[in-house]
């Protein structure tokens, strides 16, 4: 009890101040008898009828408690409370009962009646404060009344006992760990659960219960992604970290070609991207792309990258550092980017959150400099950082330091080195020293500059720069004999042992630059011998061996002094080393092997110490996690799997019934809808992910493209007989002659050497079209899973978009263009590319290349179009469903149950040229029909001008309707102000074009496209 | 996750404990005590600290150590970002969060935390959900309540957990409906010895105090939103229509809170600093010097505005600290007081309003400790300032537009700029 009475007089202590409502309190002197007495006039008062008097009573043992007070005594007359009608009494005596009913296991079960009867209550949140008093009370025996009540639970009505439900399973866990097969069930339902509310709750169940189930994800991995941006901040850290888990063990690694193929170069490539925004970051991943053997992201892989995206925004460090390193370890390497802005922004926050997110930069910036060179200017260290944080910003500017950005970070560097935090300036000096070593052109400057330091006045400073000057000269001693010699003389001065022992060992190693300096150091040493540090006595033992095998003539009696003040020394260390050298060197007849070989031996030529960042490879833990942090492994930390070689079979993750889709997320929502009337006879889409939905989509929409180019589809159609016939000629040909024009054209034969040999191909029959990108990479993509499969798909696509052209238009026989489809797809898949360019016409109209350029047009034409094309419209190529992106233009609450989206077709706006057409869709969600749609410009810029889509008369509830209406931006990326009007009200809206959307293709010859590019 | 809660003052007292699992022995604190004597200044104990059973996992906030205890994995941002919740729900119960103010409120205070963590895991943090379940409370209630032995509960039970908009509470009801935004901007800034701009970034907030009936629906626009170069948002701002139209579109909490944060960025989409073209509304021009042999030091410094757009630059404060071998400061100020601490070394001139037409300056000598040689080291300046009615970034909201409700609200924005971290090296 001797515990129970120091509270008892921290307790008076506090009380007198802090307390001044219970200052009647009798025993508030703190003498240990009072203890009792005090209790007995609680008792009294907790039995007594008046609630106010029982809530006096709870107020002050609850009081009790927080100061860590033992009142277990109380425990029966406070659980006969339990059932107290007052509602604050009651709660009081929950935070009692289940601080100490572990301690009481039998006085506890009385109240577990109470707890049972709420369960049944038709509340629900009477229900679920049961359920979360009830599993809270850790009392072995009633395992089984929790268990029933978290079955039950977990099927409850109410999303919130539900969510209290997935609460309880760790509790009941941890309480008995036999009941995991039990729970695993239970989690197993939750985690199927559709509500916001349960799947962040369910999640942090299953990572306490059973982290290496990861099967169980499979069904929900799509939902849980699509729910995250709904789901409360806490359990959006947690979803996004066990989705990362999960993605390692399901995806290819997006960046293995890149790992191979671009391993030194990687720097330079990354150096000047980060400061680009999102639209250059897609064009540059896309050059990644193409250089490397086609990668496809899973669908699955990328709904997770893209839903995880908006949540950087997040106001919650944690939810932003989770997406950071999902980022991180998932995304492909282009776009890491994107997480580096909002890092920077959480330095802004308290020095806490700014320690956690510092030492995880520190290790992106190992691995991925280029992220955060842009943002170089805001790691400067201000002189009101906290040390902890100096150093680590200190470490942040070493790893981003590189030959562009060294001079002002060394600038940077000289400041600090006048700060009064020593601590900081040691680790300057430490961090100037990295940089000279990894950067070569700034050794000399570095070295030059910590000489001067040498003549600081502050020890410790020149200490530790003789400690790095150390390290930087072993790299390339002849240079520098004199800093030796400077550093010799500072043996007098300094008195800092490592420094002591730094510079003798310079001198000893380096004996031979400096051979008149050296004996006499020897020498001065000999005599401050035994008053020396250890680490300075063995120091100068290793100096006078390396003198003695060096300039015996000189040195012998001073060894052998040294040696022999060493054999007495009091450390056994320095003895031992003593006697060890005196054999080596000296030689005597007994010991003759080895001293032959002293000079080898000590004199041997010792590897420069590389100077590596602390942070270095701390990657292997999963970054923002505990054990990252501590660069050991905590306790329940879940390895960060390997990618796998092969990725597992991706229709795991296949829902039969995707009902979700159409309530959870509102993105979702949009892109099918939007898909729908753009794709118009694509059928039955089961999921929208799924790479076989996506690829039909292309196909038929490809197909219907065809149909409307007319004159072009025959084209196409001759062609592909052709290459029917006589491919095998072809593929020769072609090989040579790709060949040739690689040499004539390295520029475009580096980036789209595939298209190119397909568009190469087509040029030879038919000069008319030029394939949308995005339906290339796609459906080169899904040869790459499986070739066989995705070849039948699209014959079958094919031959039904074909039949709807006969039906319309008669021209083409069904059968004609898929033979050669399949065919080719058992094939090498470049061929495969090829011959989807002949499936695939365009889906712009027939605009784009008229007939009448069939002459004109040659070889290069397509090629530069090509080119064009896909570098424009690249951002697609990875996105799965996303074809064309689509905004909001009103949304559906201001709208009054209007809901009006854009997009971009990316046709042609035939009535004017200079137009953007803009595809605009109205849904009438609202119960009454929407009548007079139109726009009326209402604040145009200048020289902005607009063509109204005719307007819509009536728009039936529930129905949708789609315009397509043209826009003069002027080249701006200004917004376009219009007026929405219907009969009744009118609305302000606002288009705005991203920049890629401002751009017509066009094609051209290679020479008038370098007659244009010389302009 | 979290095991349990300490809070402790700062002469190393734990003056609350609360566990959410089984309980853990004050004991373990021993652990961070010694860590807090390690590090020379309170701010330099570090936040995750490991010990053979747990790790500690603690944020300083208003001279409280605020320690909790983890016995697994756990990402450390998770619980600091709680933490810092947890203070935040403090200040908005109490006004204050202090160790007096926190042992006042003990029952509440326990109240809260259990209601804010379920086994360690958060449960509700949204104060408008707390404040359903938990009555703050208020002077004129704690006297009822003394006298009518009523409580600080909740009587109805909360509804807005169960809600789509868990940070909104129903059945809102004010006589006068208002909506206050402030608009206020920091701005960070390195100038170095020669006056040239090192790094310059504004980082502005927009809070708001939003008292209305009912479900409102509010749009907020502005003039200029291309200036936001990075937000983060309050959960309620619906992330597509900003991604889409750069509208912020939300249905309010009740009462006060953050609405949106941003970081402004200069003109061609790099980071500000790159090119600074953050203007920088006060100047300084000084002069700190020590000869050596003398032992004494010439101080000399001016303030001046500048890109003010005419807003009086207000409640200047300059603070300093000193070498360590400065024993004493003799100056005189042409306007306002100041004080140097000899034992930190802390030189602080409260300046208050720059009046351009006198410029405020500080000059004299400081003397040094006879014989030492001259300190190598030259004192930055950190500079507090405030300007009202003014963006710096140049920020504007167009307007702001209910929907949803019925009533005409009254609406107001405030502008201020104030000084981040403003430091001058000399």
């Amino acid at each position: 009890m001797s515990a129970s009475s120091a509270f008892s007089d921290e307790k008076g202590g506090s009380s007198s101040v802090g307390e001044p409502e219970y200052g009647h309190d009798p025993a508030s002197g703190g003498i240990f008898s009072s203890d009792y007495k005090r209790h007995d006039d609680l008792k009294e008062m907790l039995d007594s009828n008046k609630d106010s008097l029982k809530l006096e009573a709870m107020k002050r043992i609850v009081a009790m408690i927080a100061r860590g007070k033992n009142t277990s005594d109380l425990f029966p007359a406070v659980v006969k409370n339990v059932a107290c009608k007052n509602i604050e009494v009651k709660k009081l005596v929950y935070v009692y009962l289940v601080r100490y009913a572990e301690e009481q296991q039998d006085l506890a079960l009385l109240s577990i009646s109470t707890f049972q009867r709420g369960l049944k209550d038709p509340n629900q949140l009477i229900r679920a404060s049961a359920l979360r008093v009830l599993s809270s009370i850790r009392v072995t025996i009633i395992v089984p009344i929790m268990m029933l009540a978290i079955k039950e639970a977990a099927s409850d009505m109410s999303p919130y006992v539900r969510k209290t439900a997935a609460h309880a399973i760790p509790k009941l866990y941890s309480l008995d760990p036999e009941q995991k097969d039990q729970l695993i069930e239970v989690i197993e339902k939750l985690l199927a659960d559709k509500t916001t509310l349960v799947a962040g709750s369910v999640v942090m169940a299953f990572e306490e219960v059973c982290p290496e189930r990861i099967d169980l994800i499979h069904k929900n991995y799509r939902k849980l992604c699509n729910l995250l941006v709904d789901v409360e901040e806490w359990g959006q850290v947690v979803i996004i970290n066990m989705l990362t888990r999960y993605a390692r063990t399901q995806f290819l690694n997006p960046n293995l070609n890149e790992c191979l193929l671009e391993e030194g170069g990687e720097s330079t490539f990354y150096g000047s991207d980060a400061d680009q925004d999102e639209d250059e970051d897609e064009d540059k991943k896309d050059e990644a792309l193409s250089k490397r053997k086609p990668y496809v992201m899973d669908p699955d892989h990328r709904l997770l990258l893209r839903n995880t995206k908006p949540l950087l925004q997040s106001r919650n460090a944690a939810v932003v550092m989770a997406v950071a390193q999902l980022y991180f370890h998932l995304a492909p390497k282009a776009e890491v980017g994107v997480i580096a802005k909002a890092l920077v922004r959480l330095l802004r926050s308290h020095s806490e959150v700014q320690y956690v997110v510092l030492q995880n930069v520190a290790t992106m910036t190992i691995k991925r400099r280029g992220m955060f060179e842009p943002y170089l200017k805001s790691f400067y260290i201000r002189s009101t950082d906290p040390t902890q944080i100096k150093v680590l910003k200190l470490e942040v500017l070493t790893n981003l330091a590189s030959e562009t950005n060294i001079s002002t970070i060394l600038r940077e560097f000289q400041t600090y080195i006048k700060s009064m935090d020593k601590d900081f300036v040691a680790a300057t000096i430490q961090a100037i020293g990295r940089c000279a070593t990894h950067i070569g052109e700034v050794r000399d400057t570095c070295l030059n500059g910590l000489v001067q330091l040498l003549s600081n006045r502050d020890e410790l400073v020149v200490a530790e720069s003789v400690v790095v000057i150390k390290k930087l000269l072993q790299m390339q001693p002849e240079k520098h004999s004199d800093i030796i010699k400077h550093m010799a003389k500072l043996t007098d001065n300094i008195q800092v042992p490592m420094a002591r022992a730094s510079i003798l060992w310079l001198i000893g190693e380096y004996c031979e630059h400096v051979p008149k300096i050296a004996p006499d150091v020897l020498r001065k040493m000999a005599k401050t011998f035994t008053n020396e540090e250890d680490i300075v006595k063995l120091q100068i033992i290793n100096l006078a061996a390396k003198l003695y095998l060096t300039n015996s003539k000189q040195t012998k009696l001073l060894t052998q002094y040294v040696l022999n003040l060493a054999k007495y020394d009091q450390n056994y260390d320095i003895r031992d080393r003593a006697r060890f050298i005196r054999q080596l060197i000296v030689p005597t007849d007994k010991c003759g092997a080895l001293s032959k070989y002293a000079k080898k031996l000590i004199l041997a030529l010792k590897p420069a110490p590389i100077l590596e960042s602390p942070f270095k490879d701390r990657d292997h833990f999963q970054l923002g996690s505990l054990s990252h942090l501590l660069n050991t492994k905590a306790g329940g930390y879940q390895e960060l799997p390997d990618w796998p070689q092969d990725a597992p079979d991706p229709s795991v993750r296949n829902v039969e019934v995707p009902e979700w889709t159409k309530c959870s997320s509102r993105e979702k929502r949009k892109e099918k809808k939007v898909e729908k009337p753009f794709y118009s006879d694509s059928e039955g889409e089961s999921g929208p992910t799924e790479s076989a939905d996506s690829e039909s989509d292309s196909a038929s929409s490809s197909a219907s493209g065809s149909e409307q180019s007319g004159s072009g589809s025959e084209e196409s159609e001759e062609s592909e007989e052709r290459s029917d016939s006589d491919e095998e000629e072809e593929e020769e040909e072609e090989e040579a002659k790709k060949r040739k024009t690689q040499k004539k054209e390295p520029i475009e034969a580096v980036q789209q050497s595939e298209s190119e040999q397909s568009s190469e191909e087509e040029v030879k029959k038919r000069k008319v079209s030029i394939p949308p990108p995005r339906n290339v990479s796609e459906s080169e993509s899904d040869d790459d899973d499986s070739p066989s499969d995705s070849s039948q798909d699209s014959e079958s696509e094919d031959s039904e978009s074909e039949a709807e052209v006969k039906k319309k238009k008669k021209i083409t026989p069904p059968k004609a263009p898929t033979k050669p489809v399949k065919k080719e797809g058992k094939k090498e898949k470049k061929e495969m590319s090829l011959l989807d360019f002949d499936d695939f016409e365009p889906t712009p109209s027939p605009q784009v290349t008229p007939v009448g350029n069939f002459l004109s047009s040659s070889l290069v034409t397509d090629l530069e179009g090509l080119s064009l094309t896909d570098t424009v419209l690249s951002p697609a190529t990875i996105s799965p469903s996303g074809s064309l992106k689509s905004y909001e233009l009103l949304h559906r609450i201001t709208g009054e149950g209007l809901w009006v989206e854009y997009c971009f077709s990316r046709q042609p706006f035939l009535p004017d040229p200079h137009m953007v057409a803009v595809q605009i869709q109205f849904t009438n969600s609202a119960a009454t029909e929407a009548k007079s749609l139109r726009l009326e410009e209402a604040k145009l810029q200048s020289g902005m001008r607009v063509k109204e889509f005719p307007e819509i008369e009536v728009l039936p509830a529930g129905e949708s309707a789609t315009v397509v209406m043209g826009v003069d931006f002027c080249d701006s990326t200004q917004a376009a102000n219009l007026q929405l009007c219907t009969h009744s009200r009118k609305f302000f809206v606002s288009i705005q074009p991203p920049v890629g959307e401002l751009m017509t293709p066009s094609f051209m010859t290679e020479n008038e496209f370098k007659k244009e590019q010389g302009k | 996750m979290i095991h349990s809660l300490f809070l402790v003052n700062s002469s190393g007292d734990i003056f609350l404990e609360k566990h959410w699992k089984s309980v853990v022995s004050r004991s373990v604190c021993d652990y961070f005590f010694e860590a807090q004597e390690r590090a020379t200044e309170p701010e330099n104990v570090p936040p995750v600290i490991p010990t053979p059973h747990h790790y500690l996992i603690s944020v300083l906030r208003h001279r409280i150590y605020f320690v909790a205890v983890i016995q697994s994995e756990v990402p450390p941002l998770f619980v600091i970002e709680f933490l810092h919740r947890v203070v935040d729900t403090f200040q908005d119960y109490f006004g204050v969060c202090t160790e007096a103010a926190i042992k006042d409120n003990v029952v509440v205070v326990y109240e809260l935390l259990e209601e804010m963590l379920d086994n360690g895991f958060p449960l509700a943090t949204e104060s408008n959900i707390l404040k359903e379940l938990i009555k703050p409370p208020t002077i004129l209630r704690t006297m009822v309540n003394t006298i009518t032995g009523s409580t600080n509960v909740g009587e109805q039970l909360p509804t807005g957990q169960l809600s789509v908009v868990p940070w909104r509470r129903t059945g809102v009801k004010y006589t006068n409906n208002e909506a206050y935004f402030d608009v206020v901007e920091e701005i960070d800034v390195i100038i170095d010895k020669s006056g040239s701009t090192i790094t310059a970034e504004i980082q502005g907030v927009i809070d708001a105090c939003v008292k209305l009936t009912g479900m409102p629906d509010l749009t907020l626009s502005f003039m200029n939103p291309r200036l936001l170069d990075d937000v983060s948002f309050h959960p309620c701002v619906r992330f597509k229509r900003w991604e889409a139209e750069r509208i912020l579109s939300f249905i309010p909490p009740d009462g006060n809170f953050r609405l949106l944060s941003y970081h402004v960025s200069s003109q061609n989409g790099y980071p500000v600093g790159y090119r600074s073209l953050v203007a920088i509304p006060v100047y300084v021009k000084h002069n700190i010097t020590f000869r050596e042999g003398s032992s004494q030091g010439r101080f000399d410094l001016t303030l001046g505005p500048k890109q003010t757009m005419g807003k009086g630059v207000e409640a200047v404060l300059v603070s300093s600290q000193l070498p360590r071998g400065v024993l004493n400061a003799n100056l005189s100020a042409s306007q306002g007081t100041y004080t140097f601490d000899p034992v930190t070394k802390m030189l602080t001139w409260d300046v208050g309003k720059i009046n351009p037409q006198k410029l405020p300056s500080l000059k004299g000598s400081m003397s040094l400790q006879a014989g030492a040689s001259k300190p190598d080291e030259n004192p930055s300046i950190n500079i507090q300032f405030k300007i009202q009615q003014m963006a710096i970034s140049g920020l504007k909201v167009n307007r702001l537009d209910m929907y949803g409700e019925k009533y005409k609200p009254f609406k107001g924005i405030k502008y201020m700029t104030k000084a981040g971290k403003f430091q001058v090296r000399t």
